[in-house]
């Protein structure tokens, strides 16, 4: 048996494969965003800036990111 | 010192322990480039701005208009609140306000909750949960409401300082389209602080809200599609600072049958005068 060494997440509706054992502060990272650059949710639940290193990313997870815009 | 200066001094109102002196809170949405958004701002002496949170892939970049944001705010010192636009239940809002509280390192949160696709109408139910959870954590909670009576009062009772009705649908410019819900609310709720939210398409709407004694009102579209949206942001700083003095002043009642101003003694001055 192989070992599996790639997940498939979904980023922004997407999918998107990474290494295994990826956090969610790597995927930042990993698309060019300045840790402070935006906000991170896993599974629909928000996930605060510092505990970004703490959550490794698992196959199906769903990750949106957000970003700063003008508003009413 | 004249009375009529007591009347413009000493008008700060506050959100919790903030004090404003601006009663035009300025949306940031729709400008036709950052440099005119900045310009807006100034002429509007709003000491606040809203802004919004936008999934990365569909933001795709904005142009620099949150930088520009940022800088005048820096300059003015004013202040921002972010939204939850686009939020169509209590727990999608809720996140995205820890996301903006994040994001903004603010506890304000402008909350939107919207319950029908077709007016913007706030999800009185989905709002009102959102609000609890969110003053539970920490956050100061401007609700954007409907005139509702009973939801207003249970969105006070869950710990909001303020309140945000609507005072027609968002992007409408109808004005005030509710008089007597909105006298209503100001008369039952007299403590309340209450800022017109939407709806609001010129100075005069706005200034109307004033003289019904809202303390404030918050606008966008009004402004950012104006032809000349920084010489319609300064109209509605005028609109809105005359619209508080003649609340403050007293505006009269009004009459159902004619009331003569000019003091004759009820005779027409001429007559039988002719020979």
């Amino acid at each position: 048996m192989r070992a599996v060494v790639e997940i498939t997440v979904t980023l922004d509706g997407q999918p998107h494969s990474l290494p295994v054992g990826t956090t969610l502060a790597c995927l930042v990272a990993l698309l060019g965003h300045p840790p402070a650059g935006v906000s991170t949710a896993l599974n629909g639940v928000f996930v605060p800036r510092g505990q970004r290193d703490d959550r490794v990313l698992a196959e199906s997870d769903a990750v949106l990111l957000f970003q700063p815009i003008v508003g009413g | 010192m004249l009375r009529e200066s007591l009347i413009d001094l000493d008008d700060a109102w506050q959100v919790g322990d903030v004090t404003l002196n601006s009663r035009f809170l300025l949306g940031s949405a729709g400008y036709p480039s950052p440099q005119v958004l900045r310009d807006a701002i100034l002429a509007a002496q709003t000491q606040v701005v809203t802004v919004g949170l936008k999934r990365t892939l569909a933001a795709a970049g904005d142009n620099g208009f949150i930088a520009i944001v940022r800088q005048v705010l820096c300059e003015t010192g004013a202040r921002l609140l972010p939204n939850t636009a686009g939020c169509r239940s209590a727990r999608e809002a809720v996140q995205l306000a820890h996301m903006a509280r994040e994001f903004y390192d603010t506890p304000w949160i402008k909350l939107e909750v919207v319950g029908d696709e077709h007016t913007l109408q706030p999800d009185p139910f989905e709002l009102l949960g959102a609000a609890t959870q969110l003053v539970r954590d920490g956050f100061t909670v401007f609700p954007y409401c409907t005139d509702d009576l009973v939801t207003c009062r249970r969105l006070l009772d869950a710990g909001c300082p303020l309140l945000m009705p609507w005072g027609a649908p968002i992007g409408s410019g109808q004005g005030l389209l509710n008089p007597f819900a909105l006298r209503t609310l100001r008369e039952r709720l007299p403590d309340a602080t209450l800022i017109i939210d939407a709806g609001i398409g010129a100075p005069s709407h706005a200034a109307q809200a004033l003289e019904l004694g809202f303390d404030a009102v918050l606008l966008n579209s009004a402004v950012a599609q104006a032809r000349e949206p920084v010489a319609m942001a300064r109209a509605f700083r005028l609109a809105i600072d005359a619209g508080r003095t003649a609340r403050r002043a007293g505006v009269m009642a009004p009459q159902d049958f004619a009331v003569a101003s000019t003091p004759v003694g009820g005779e027409p001055l001429l007559l039988g005068a002719a020979p």
